[in-house]
């Protein structure tokens, strides 16, 4: 369980996260949603303690993320931010080597490379560990940092925008693995999304965010809701049953 | 807990490296630093061994002594610069081009100013030593902490400061170089350009000290610098202590780079030129191999070129401007290269 507790965070003098406190249970997917610039992106980088609050708390089974050690951290919790650029060229599998850090501290054993080879399984990169990732499409980019912070083998997995930059197929498929990592591997995933009718097929819990504060959370259907969504989006947004899913539609001319 | 993971059928797993197994024997970076090892081994003993003639014991000890300091400096500039590439994710600057070179030649113009020539060639050497690697350090810790500091990790501002600042120090030399007599600004001028022979053998036993320490401590914590490599956000995700880590880190650079300039004086493209030589000539950017690799191609380069020019062309102590001259070329490279690829 991860608990927020009236958190706070500003860049400079801008408030961007005011005062949040949110639960996010143990397993199952969380989205978080809510207009560009409503503090979502920033919530989860003071969640996996990438930055620092300026008022508030943020616990993951317990742990204080700002005083347990990092290392105690790693190994709890991963993080993938939106543009992730090593600054060394690196193969695939050593990328995803990296994932095993926080257990074999650079030496990888056999228990990690098993890991290793699981988590590029697991994202269809089996044939593809010993591509250089800047010879790799922007998809595949995306799935070796998701293998990295798979082989992690961390309890929660927080995401932002994992869907940026890629196709329907590719999204859909992104979307079908978190939910299997979900499901059969049992981690929390936290992600940010920007595509609610992902939201509404593949995650358990939505957190709805506007000017920093959440404006609701709760199970999904409870969220998808046409007038809390539209008061979040300031756009008139329909929900409509499709295929037994609620949907929403907000083009219109 | 994720155990499922790892209670999955194992698939068969390709060997360690089956990938560089393929691509030959000479892709292997040990094979690579096994090549600069006998590079700079043989370069050692072509300097060391050739054109003996006369009193052995006395050119074998001045060489000797210039041998030392060369391999110290190679250590000292190509493991920092390839730490200061690792911790600030740029791969173009060094630490010592950001106003190092100023600073030393101010304290050397005012020393020369106030003592006169001779006066300030009579100093006792250990203080001035850690008087000048004092100031250095003070200021590269100042600089650096602007990378890191509250203003965020704002490269550009240390860059433009560190401009700003060695024009202001520049300025002064230059003002009280006018000041002097031709006698004296003759023999500060000598002092411009790194001279590699001649240096204090007790300075050269600090130094030695004060470089290998720091270098053993970068080479134990290869594996953090290289999850560092990866940049912040996934460092921090791995359970590095970033802002730890990179503040000992650049502590670590000030001293190196400190150290190397006040013992044989400025050098300011030449951990450029040794730092990518490694990384080009291992193709990884592993700090296990980079840290040796590092050290091994400044010493080639440094070691090879004064034997040349001692022995081929028969020139004095003017190694400096060459390397820098051909550090300069590897900087202007880099930034086209970069440029074109952005």
């Amino acid at each position: 369980m991860i608990i927020a507790t009236h958190v706070s965070a500003a860049y400079g003098e801008t408030i961007v996260v005011d005062d949040v406190s949110i639960l996010v249970p143990k397993g199952g997917v969380t989205a978080l949603v809510g207009p560009n610039g409503a503090g979502k992106s920033t919530l989860l980088a003071v969640m996996a303690r990438l930055m620092g609050a300026k008022a508030g708390t943020v616990s993951v089974d317990g742990l204080d993320v700002t005083t347990t050690p990092s290392e105690v951290l790693a190994k709890r919790l991963a993080i993938l931010k939106q543009d992730n650029h090593p600054g060394i060229r690196l193969t695939v599998r050593d990328l995803v080597g990296f994932g095993r850090y926080p257990h074999s501290k650079g030496r990888l054993t056999d228990a990690d490379r098993v890991h290793v080879e699981q988590a590029l399984d697991w994202l269809d990169l089996t044939g593809m560990g010993d591509r250089f990732l800047d010879e790799l499409s922007g998809g595949q980019r995306q799935r070796a940092f998701v293998a990295m912070v798979l082989a992690q083998d961390t309890d929660y997995i927080l995401l932002d925008e994992p869907l940026n930059n890629l196709d329907m197929a590719h999204a859909v498929s992104m979307m079908k693995r978190l939910r299997k990592a979900a499901d059969e591997l049992e981690r929390t995933i936290v992600v940010v999304l920007h595509d609610l009718n992902a939201a509404a097929v593949y995650a358990d819990h939505m957190v709805a965010m506007a000017d920093g504060r959440v404006v609701a959370a709760g199970k999904t259907p409870t969220l998808m809701r046409e007038g809390l969504l539209s008061d979040v989006f300031g756009l008139p947004i329909e929900v409509h049953e499709v295929a037994g899913r609620p949907q929403a539609v907000f083009y219109a001319r | 807990m994720a155990e499922t993971l790892t209670a999955r059928p194992t698939h068969d797993l390709p060997s360690e490296g089956s990938s560089r197994a393929r691509a030959g024997l000479w892709s292997r970076p040990g094979v690579r630093l096994g090549l600069l090892v006998a590079l700079a081994a043989a370069s050692v003993a072509v300097y060391l061994l050739t054109g003996l003639s006369g009193n052995l014991g006395f050119i074998l000890g001045r060489r000797a002594v210039t041998l030392a300091t060369l391999v110290l400096v190679a250590t000292a500039v190509g493991v920092s610069t390839v730490l200061f590439h690792t911790v600030t994710a740029n791969r173009i600057l060094t630490p010592s081009i950001m106003g190092l070179d100023s600073l030393y030649i101010a304290l050397q113009t005012a020393a020369v100013f106030v003592f006169g020539a001779f006066g300030a060639s009579t100093l006792p050497a250990v203080p001035m030593f850690a008087l000048e690697l004092l100031a250095m350090v003070a200021f590269s810790l100042l600089l650096f902490s602007l990378v890191m500091g509250r203003f965020g990790r704002s490269l550009t501002l240390m860059l433009l400061v560190g401009v700003l600042v060695g024009g202001m120090f520049r300025g002064v030399s230059s003002f009280l170089q006018r000041l002097m007599s031709p006698e004296d600004f003759q023999v500060l001028s000598d002092r411009f350009f790194a001279d590699f022979t001649g240096a204090d053998p007790a300075l050269l036993g600090v130094s030695a000290i004060v470089v290998g320490a720091l270098t053993l401590a970068a080479w134990l914590a290869r594996h953090q610098l290289d999850v560092v490599g990866l940049g912040r956000d996934l460092a921090i995700c791995l359970g590095i202590n970033h802002r730890r880590l990179t503040m000992v880190v650049l502590v670590g650079v000030a001293l190196m780079v400190g150290t190397s300039t006040a013992l044989v004086g400025p050098t300011m493209f030449f951990g450029l030129l040794s730092s990518h030589l490694a990384y080009r000539a291992l193709g990884t950017q592993r700090h296990a191999w980079t840290i040796p690799g590092s050290i091994l191609a400044g010493t080639v380069a440094l070691v090879g070129g004064q034997w040349a020019f001692e022995r081929v062309l028969g020139l004095e102590g003017s190694l400096s401007m060459i390397v820098e001259f051909v550090g300069g070329i590897t900087f202007i490279v880099l930034l086209l290269a970069g440029g074109r690829r952005r």
